[in-house]
């Protein structure tokens, strides 16, 4: 088990290496020069100045070794108070000039509060529906559940939202249509405010977890209580919350686990769409905005942080299913 | 599931969309570019049933209009990521020596923020092709080439287990043994067995890329105005949907049930092929 866990995170780093290559080569030979729109006028020797403040003098594989280095050992330094801020070139947003890492420091906490805490509350609901409909196979609840799954893989947020917006926001009134970030929890009062400007973006963001989830869970829970362990347990007279809750509940987890794993750094992409159509101003309100505006470090930073959050959500479930299925700890 | 689920339900769905936009314009000749200023921003009325937008253009036509395009992205896509996942599973499934550095490929690609991606692709190339193919088929082909081209993953990892299964079935020994060659083994013998499958990833692969171009184009990063499709449409919308909810809802309706369709299409179909699940 050692050694299979010790080779998956050996393979961690040469996948994130390829992957930051492939976003950065994407960029890169992408047409368009960041200096095509800056008057004519400009004199030569200017305009290669600036083309040299923006990081664009060296060629390619030097600039690509250049944001590695900031990526990998200048921002974490900073991070921790290693590296002094100032000594060395930190990764600069072409927009604001200022660091990368501060802007996406400012959209970050927004992002996981909505987004994080949907992908949290989809989880559970999925397990519990998974749950209960497998326990009643064919009851009204497993209809729902069923009918909610097979919903929710064609069910856009984009039309989700649009959807809750008219009826909720605007037909009666419920909810704001538009996220306000500004808004600071002081009282009661701004906590509702809070809560009701949640409500929205929460909903339809968890709606396609629990829907994406639910299937998994039903059809692993359902092959859990066929086998002979349950019918033995059963005839022990154990009760039957003990059952479900300890006896099923950690096997059926097995095949899901890596589902909710995988799923979770999949709430950027979420975030992106969400975020856009609620005003939040997260990470993937960011990206969206910098790519209009061809602010290229920014989208490449964000982009491969995505793919770490993606590769690092991979080997988390990797490591942690032979924790939970002992058959594999010998493989 | 008490009886068996028939693909009649998918199959009618998308039968049915595929007639609103083919045939609809021939009953429908209201052309989707014709603006009527003295109309703008109508709800519904006899002349337009679905009301028209701010430049008092049909809605009705121009949603017949932009689920051609629609629902060509998803087939195209869909192809193109079926031909590929499915060349890159059976080789994987049939070699020993390819296996191991296809799947190592595979999971890369599965490793990639596809969305992210996908708008960057969308951001940065779409004036250069469009220079070359001229603006309508150079976007096509750029939206379709990048949704199709990051979405063979899953296929070629089921076709992979299915043709490693297969490989160790007599038929497929006995066959080698007479020397049959390596096309004729894969068109004769390998994929008529693996039929089932490769309908099943087709099914869903549609209804995925559809919702990935609706995804593109609703961020403002995929089709133009002027070439507008379900998802641009509900983009252009979106920021109405107080005053004129249809504008946003119609589009979000149908390409829900284009996913729709080619979703219960494709489990369908495996319910087919697998019985027991069923």
């Amino acid at each position: 088990m050692r050694s299979h866990a010790l080779r998956r995170l050996a393979m961690t780093i040469p996948t994130l290496l390829v992957i930051s290559a492939i976003i950065f080569a994407l960029l890169e030979f992408a047409p368009g020069d960041p200096m095509a729109q800056l008057p004519s006028t400009i004199p030569p020797d200017v305009r290669a100045e600036m083309r040299a403040a923006l990081g664009l003098g060296q060629p390619a594989p030097v600039r690509y070794g250049m944001w590695l280095w900031q990526m990998v050992v200048v921002e974490p330094g900073i991070a921790l108070g290693i590296v002094a801020d100032g000594d060395t070139p930190r990764i600069l947003s072409w927009q604001t000039r200022g660091p990368v890492m501060t802007l996406i420091a400012q959209r970050l906490p927004q992002t996981m509060i909505v987004v994080g805490s949907a992908y949290i509350i989809g989880v559970i609901a999925a397990i519990g529906l998974g749950i209960l409909s497998a326990r009643r196979q064919g009851s009204a609840i497993d209809r729902a559940g069923t009918g909610l799954a097979a919903m929710g893989y064609a069910l856009p947020p984009f039309f989700t939202a649009a959807v809750l917006i008219y009826v909720f926001a605007i037909q009666l009134e419920w909810a704001p249509t538009i996220y306000d970030t500004t808004l600071h929890v002081t009282g009661w009062n701004s906590f509702a405010a809070q809560m009701r400007q949640m409500a929205l973006p929460i909903t339809v963001l968890s709606l396609q977890t629990t829907a994406q989830i639910t299937r998994y869970m039903r059809a692993a829970m359902l092959d859990t209580l066929g086998q002979e362990y349950i019918l033995a347990a059963r005839a022990k007279g154990l009760r039957e919350r003990t059952i479900l809750m300890v006896h099923a509940l950690r096997n059926s987890m097995i095949p899901v686990l890596p589902v909710i794993a995988l799923g979770a750094p999949q709430i950027f992409a979420g975030a992106i769409i969400t975020e856009s159509i609620f005003g939040v101003n997260g990470v993937g309100q960011l990206l969206i905005t910098s790519l209009s505006a061809g602010d290229l470090p920014v989208v490449q930073t964000v982009t491969v942080l995505i793919a770490v959050a993606i590769v690092l959500a991979n080997l988390a479930s990797d490591l942690a299913l032979p924790w939970l299925d002992p058959r594999l700890r010998d493989a | 599931m008490l009886r068996r689920r028939v693909p009649l339900f998918g199959i009618a769905l998308l039968a049915g969309l595929a007639a609103f936009v083919l045939i609809g314009p021939l009953i429908w000749p209201v052309a989707p570019t014709q603006m009527d200023l003295l109309a703008r921003n109508q709800g519904a009325t006899w002349a337009h049933p679905l009301g028209t937008d701010q430049l008092g253009r049909d809605l009705m036509a121009r949603l017949m209009v932009g689920g051609r395009v629609s629902l060509a992205v998803g087939l195209v896509a869909m192809l193109l990521a079926v031909s590929f996942g499915t060349a890159i599973g059976v080789a994987a499934g049939m070699s020993r020596r390819l296996d191991g550095p296809l799947m190592r490929l595979t999971d890369l690609f599965l490793a990639l923020p596809l969305l992210p991606l996908l708008l960057i692709a969308a951001a940065l190339f779409r004036a250069p092709l469009a220079v070359r193919f001229g603006p309508e088929a150079g976007l096509f082909a750029l939206i379709t080439i990048a949704i199709g081209g990051t979405a063979w993953m899953g296929t070629a990892r089921i076709l992979r287990g299915e043709v490693r299964a297969l490989m160790q079935r007599d038929y497929i020994r006995a066959a080698r043994t007479i020397g049959t060659r390596a096309p004729q083994m894969i068109w004769r013998h390998i994929l008529p067995a693996i039929a089932a499958p490769l309908g099943v990833s087709a099914a869903l692969g549609m209804a995925s890329a559809i919702l990935m171009e609706s995804a593109l184009s609703f961020l403002g990063f995929g089709f133009a105005p002027d070439m507008p499709s379900w998802g641009r449409l509900l983009y252009e919308g979106t920021p109405h949907l107080g005053a004129y909810p249809g504008r946003a809802l119609w589009p979000g309706a149908l390409i829900t049930l284009a996913a729709l369709g080619a979703t219960s299409l494709g489990d369908a179909l495996r319910d087919m092929a697998d019985p027991r699940r069923a």
